[in-house]
């Protein structure tokens, strides 16, 4: 009977469910949970008394006459209620994902629900408290929230909401609060799961419902905490404090001190025609009007800077962050167009949001030798985890992590110079690799190399970088940035080059391409200068993007290596998993960053390359790949959602590991993921292999058998 | 049934009682053991806050308004608290009616005589109905009907009646509308008097409308409209005692 029960066809329903979720797999009826098994009726869903009453009914009964039946029981001892309750199961019935299930299921749901009546304003589900049911509208109406306060979406009768929560880490993730006067049903999580487990259906409802959400979190990823939400006009909190560039650096100090301002806008014209000709901090007077001793008269033209970077006044805190980690300045002019709307300086960001890894970026440049910089850096991993813990995505904690590595280089760099001396001819230092594409998390090794002036002349010259090189490299390592395996550092002569050698290598790549050195200049192509001449980076990554994009041999020998590594996804949606030294011959492991983020990148730079873009950044990189017809907007959609979700399945299994007090690493073995996290992984890894197999036949690359 | 004319009943002074005193009182005077159970299990004192009580909607289908002339045909309850009405523990019984269905309630409540013909006798049901009640506040729409038909139906039965006291979600309604009648002027503009039956009380709190009328909706109707004049009119904290009956 119970078969008969829980059989779809009982009520000759089709599943609708062919349609196309824009998330991160299209769902078909087959998945894992296949067609409907049959109830357990002695589960929690019925009492022990309905249990065996309707153990004695028998298989060829109708779904009719067990309902009468429980209603004749019911005549006799309470229980079964669902005849009575049919206001409440109609309710239910009229609205997805439950006007899909057996009438049977949907009694059994009713007859476990708590009913609460909530008046507007009240705070229904607060972040971080357990989750403890599904929520449905009976009437009125819910607000959820993001994380940061903002809205995120309006629930009304017959809707649904919490099974994020649920399904997740049985924690709330979106506060919920009365926004009308609300009768809500509350369906306890064992309901929840068991309905989980019984009906494909509701599965894929919540499901999708969840993966929409996980999708809006992936796509709207300025959002998700407050440097996310609030825009850098807020931090402005005073009347801009500028002079005429014409002044003299005496006057420039006294307006500073009388207006206690660390920073002072130069302006160039009167009234609405002035406009921003450059700025002047308080660093600048210590270092260089202190330090060289200029005559009070100076003006202040020869020592202020020029060619300012700016922020739109409406972009988000993050951004103007990420600028100023990116280029290590600490004052931003806020801009309306020409209009200066204000300065913002690092420490208004990290006074609004303490917890931020900004202050350990202060904390970096306050630092004067190399021993207070590798106590400091014991912080980034605290730093790390408190932003995994607040929920930032992989974008905003790779480009934070690339900005702490980038200030202790920096930092470094500084101290190096302050040590040797001036350089003898100018020079950038060049980040590569994960750092170069704001990329970096806690494991990792430092990649960089030395773009020297073309005046450099090695016999005179390169005493003096070979010490800085050490000196930078030697502090990285102190740092927590091990040594690279493969030599790719400022300290290998090979990588301490000028411009027209460094010009030439990109050449030789390009033009004559050869799959086993380009596996391991790969690395190149992601760079960035990071301090002095970064404009020597500039022209290599201009060189880089209008090369590469002309040369189909090339692309298709870059392809052809990035087809070496593939996802650790089996014939059957299975994972392929590897032994690893650390976790012994039974925990089998599949490596997270060889088989996920690497493989991705690297088909995301060929793509980027193919454009002619000069992004670094991966997700940047789509963005410009999205520009042109390459790959269409769903490919470009897929492949983003396929990189944040790995990237930040690997992040948290990292944050994880360094709250229980162990090394982290990339190493996952799929027991310690949640089924949800499984089945996205899953569905990321199909997302690779399918874009892998685009590239393969989009660059012509054949893969390369003797390359491991 | 019109309630409107019965919305200033003869009722008991119940209000004034200390009721965990006269639980006590009657634990012991009683002989019947399912009495003495009931009262056993207790009575919240007078200063208990709303939010702290147990409680259970109850509500009764009946051949009549009179419980010395009428029979009880059905009995539907609900415990809960202000924190949540939980169906789950919700019960339903149909029971056979001393005196013969008459044809205008059947009409009334969809229930036939066919219907009562299995059901079993109130006192049959009485030992889960009993247990249900105790230790919890009864909540009624209408303190007229199921005190008093219980009240009698145990009188008849076990020669003993039954005492306790209740919130009664009408009586709050007449008591926030003190003025529910309209005024001569008012009537004269064709001004209706407002209602405080259960269907329209729960409107002015954005209740849902109940198409069913059994007991049992009835009692869950009921219970949600006590959550929501509480939410809105008196708040968790107030004593019990401003309120029962």
């Amino acid at each position: 009977m119970h078969d008969a029960l829980f059989l779809p066809d009982l009520k000759g329903r089709d599943f609708p469910r062919k349609m196309k979720i824009p998330g991160l797999r299209s769902v078909t009826p087959s998945g894992k949970r296949s067609g409907f098994k049959p109830a357990k009726v002695s589960g929690f869903m019925a009492a022990p008394s309905t249990a065996s009453r309707f153990g004695a009914i028998t298989h060829d009964q109708t779904v009719l006459s067990a309902i009468v039946l429980a209603k004749h029981y019911s005549i006799h001892s309470g229980g079964c209620m669902q005849a009575e309750l049919i206001d409440i199961r109609n309710h239910l019935l009229q609205h997805s994902p439950f006007n899909e299930m057996p009438e049977e299921l949907v009694n059994r749901v009713t007859e476990t629900i708590e009913i609460v009546y909530a008046r507007a304003g009240t705070e229904l589900l607060r972040i971080n408290d357990p989750s403890k049911a599904l929520y449905y509208v009976r009437s009125g109406a819910v607000e959820i929230f993001r994380r940061s306060g903002e809205l995120y979406n309006r629930i009304g009768e017959g809707e649904i909401f919490g099974a994020f929560g649920l399904l997740m880490n049985k924690h709330v993730r979106f506060p919920a609060t009365v926004l009308e006067d609300s009768l809500i049903y509350r369906i306890p999580a064992e309901t929840f799961h068991y309905l989980f487990e019984q009906d494909e259906g509701f599965a894929d409802y919540v499901e999708i419902e969840d993966r929409s959400r996980l999708r809006s979190a992936v796509s709207r990823r300025e959002k998700s905490n407050q440097l996310m939400t609030s825009r850098v006009s807020r931090l402005i909190s005073r009347k801009t404090v500028s002079a005429p560039y014409t002044v003299r650096l005496q006057e420039a100090a006294r307006i500073m001190t009388e207006n206690s301002v660390s920073a002072l806008l130069l302006m160039e014209g009167e009234g609405d025609q002035a406009r921003l000709k450059g700025i002047i901090t308080d660093r600048d007077l210590r270092i260089r009007a202190v330090t060289e001793a200029l005559p009070s008269e100076t003006p202040i033209s020869e020592i202020m800077t020029e060619g300012l970077i700016t922020i739109p006044a409406s972009h988000y805190i993050f951004e103007a962050m990420l600028t100023m980690l990116h280029n290590n300045v600490h004052h931003l002019p806020v801009m309306n167009d020409h209009e200066v709307r204000g300065v913002i300086a690092l420490s208004d960001i990290v006074k609004y949001e303490s917890q931020s890894s900004l202050y350990l970026v202060s904390n970096i440049y306050h630092q004067t030798s190399v021993k207070g910089l590798k106590k400091i850096s014991l912080e980034v991993r605290d730093s790390f985890v408190r932003m995994v813990n607040e929920d930032a995505n992989s974008h905003m904690i790779g480009s934070a992590l690339a900005g702490i590595g980038r200030s202790f280089t920096q930092r470094l760099l500084e101290l190096g110079e302050e040590k040797l001396g001036p350089p003898p001819v100018p020079y950038c230092f060049m980040a590569l690799g994960s750092m170069a594409r704001d990329e970096q998390l806690v494991v990792t090794d430092q990649d960089n190399a030395m773009i020297l002036d073309d005046s450099f002349v090695a016999e005179e010259h390169d005493v003096y970088f070979l010490e800085l090189a050490k000196f930078v490299s030697d502090g990285l390592a102190e740092c927590g940035y091990t040594y690279c395996t493969g030599d790719i550092m400022a300290t290998n002569e090979r990588w301490r080059q000028p411009l027209k050698a460094w010009k030439a290598y990109f050449s030789d790549w390009i033009d004559n391409p050869q799959a086993r050195a380009l596996l391991n200049s790969n690395i190149f192509f992601d760079l960035d200068g990071i301090y002095g001449e970064t404009d020597f980076a500039e022209q290599l990554k201009t060189l880089v993007a209008q090369k590469a994009s002309n040369s189909q041999r090339f692309l298709a020998m870059m392809a052809r290596n990035a087809l070496n590594r593939t996802p650790p996804l089996g014939f059957f949606r299975n994972f392929v998993m590897e032994e690893d030294g650390k976790h012994g011959k039974h925990d089998k492991t599949f490596n997270l960053k060889r088989r996920g983020t690497a493989p991705l990148s690297d088909l995301i730079r060929i793509h980027a390359l193919a454009c002619g873009s000069k992004a670094q950044n991966s997700f940047e990189r789509l963005d410009a790949i999205g520009k042109t017809r390459l790959i269409l907007d769903d490919g470009i959609g897929n492949l983003r959602d396929a990189l944040e979700f790995i990237a930040i399945v690997r992040i948290r299994h990292q944050a994880l590991a360094i709250e229980a007090g162990r090394e982290p690493d990339n190493n996952v073995r799929p027991q310690d993921l949640s089924p949800f996290e499984r089945n996205h992984l899953k569905d990321a890894f199909q997302v690779l292999s399918d874009a892998q197999k685009f590239l393969k036949y989009r660059y012509n690359a054949q893969i390369a058998r003797n390359v491991s | 049934m019109s309630l409107e004319d019965m919305d200033t009943p003869p009722s008991q002074p119940f209000a004034n009682v200390p009721w965990p005193d006269r639980y006590q009182t009657l634990t012991e005077a009683t002989n019947n053991p399912l009495l003495k159970a009931f009262y056993q299990a207790g009575c919240c004192d007078a200063n208990t806050p709303l939010s702290q009580v147990p409680m259970v909607a109850i509500d009764f289908e009946t051949t009549g308004l009179s419980a010395t002339e009428h029979s009880i045909i059905s009995v539907g309850l609900v415990p809960f608290t202000l924190e949540g009405i939980q169906l789950s523990a919700a019960r339903h019984w149909l029971v056979k009616p001393k005196l013969a269905l008459r044809q205008t309630s059947v009409t009334i409540h969809g229930i036939t005589h066919a219907d009562l013909e299995q059901a079993p006798d109130l006192v049959d049901i009485l030992p889960e109905l009993l247990g249900c009640l105790a230790g919890r506040l009864p909540v009624v729409h209408y303190r007229d009907i199921e005190r008093p038909f219980l009240d009698v139906a145990l009188r008849y039965r076990l020669q003993e009646g039954i005492q306790f006291p209740l919130l009664d979600t009408m009586a709050i309604e007449a008591h926030l509308h003190p003025d529910r009648r309209p005024t001569f002027w008012q009537s004269w503009r064709d001004q209706k008097p407002l209602s405080i039956r259960l269907a329209d009380s729960r409107l002015r709190y954005g209740l849902p409308h109940y198409a069913a009328h059994n007991a049992l909706m009835d009692a869950i109707a009921t219970a949600e409209l006590l959550q929501a004049q509480i939410a809105h009119h008196f708040g968790e904290q107030t004593p019990v005692s401003d309120l029962w009956l």
